[in-house]
């Protein structure tokens, strides 16, 4: 089984504490202690498994989620690059790292319709933003890289939330 | 939106600690109080600035598949194969894209196996190849959105 996919089971408790949250914390100074609370848990407990499923990486990070569109960012990208097997994972890691990429993965090619291994979803202000930036990507991945492309989104057919722990 | 907002946004995206009192280091930082804090941040949620403010979950670390397929659905099926594929609860996202593979859409599951079997079902009922891209690696994910 590979890295991603590989699964952490959580108890009934964890579940109970993803279900409560995944639209949001409570908004409180003391946010832990509102939602121990709405669970009947005491706020160690509820604190002490958010604090594992952070060390875990089930969850990335308790943040702000800006909304793209609100903050004018309106050009999003899904560029799209054919990289030496032999680099893609160190170079993907760089390309994850510039500020104006939200997503960095490596996935299966499926040649010869689609000879793409390195996913980089990018976000500007315009689409020649968005162009800037995949050059940076492409001066960035060199020889390494024999082709790209970047797949605009032309219409959102559907959108719901993941439904997690359900 | 004034300027403490954009502070906030760009501070918060960071990420707040488990903690009794988590929003004290943000709160400290640009030297106002945590209600101030949390009072901008339920505007900014119901303004529509911020999605929302919470644990960002990684679903396969929960015990979830997740994938990304994409398909060549011909220009006057792609109506009918949306919906078909739309219908299915698991199917989290769709989007029309512009290329050959023009319907690309994220398929999750709350536990293993699942996967498979949607793309299968969906491969079967259109007659159409559907491409399974899962992810093999994800890399560091450094987005900022500087206001």
């Amino acid at each position: 089984m590979d890295a991603v996919r590989q699964s952490q089971p959580l108890d009934d408790t964890d579940r109970a504490i993803v279900r409560a949250t995944q639209q949001g914390m409570p908004l409180s100074v003391t946010p832990y202690r509102v939602l121990a609370q709405s669970l009947g848990l005491p706020e160690h407990e509820v604190m002490t498994r958010m604090q594992r499923m952070l060390d875990s990486g089930a969850i990335r990070r308790i943040a702000a989620v800006p909304q793209h569109y609100a903050l004018g960012i309106r050009a999003n990208g899904m560029s799209v690059w054919d990289v030496d097997d032999r680099l893609v994972d160190e170079l993907g890691q760089r390309v994850g790292e510039l500020a104006f990429v939200s997503h960095a993965y490596r996935r299966p090619r499926h040649p010869p319709l689609w000879p793409y291994n390195l996913f980089a979803m990018v976000h500007g202000r315009s689409r020649d933003e968005v162009e800037n930036q995949v050059a940076e990507i492409a001066r960035l991945l060199g020889d390494a890289c024999r082709g790209h492309d970047v797949l605009y989104s032309t219409r959102l057919l559907k959108k719901t939330g993941l439904r997690l722990a359900g | 939106m004034d300027a403490l907002d954009r502070d906030l946004v760009n501070r918060l995206q960071d990420g707040i600690p488990v903690a009794e009192r988590p929003f004290r280091p943000a709160a400290r930082e640009l030297a106002v109080t945590e209600e101030e804090v949390v009072a901008r941040v339920e505007r900014l949620v119901a303004e529509g600035v911020l999605s929302r403010f919470g644990p960002m979950y990684n679903a396969e670390r929960l015990g979830g598949e997740v994938t990304l397929a994409a398909m060549a659905v011909p220009e006057e099926r792609f109506e009918a194969v949306s919906e078909l594929v739309n219908a299915y609860p698991e199917v989290a996202h769709n989007y029309a894209r512009s290329h050959a593979l023009n319907m690309w859409f994220v398929v999750a599951t709350e536990g293993p196996g699942r996967i498979k079997e949607v793309l299968t079902d969906i491969r079967e009922r259109t007659g159409l190849a559907v491409y399974d891209m899962p992810r093999e690696q994800e890399f560091y994910i450094g987005l900022r959105f500087n206001l």
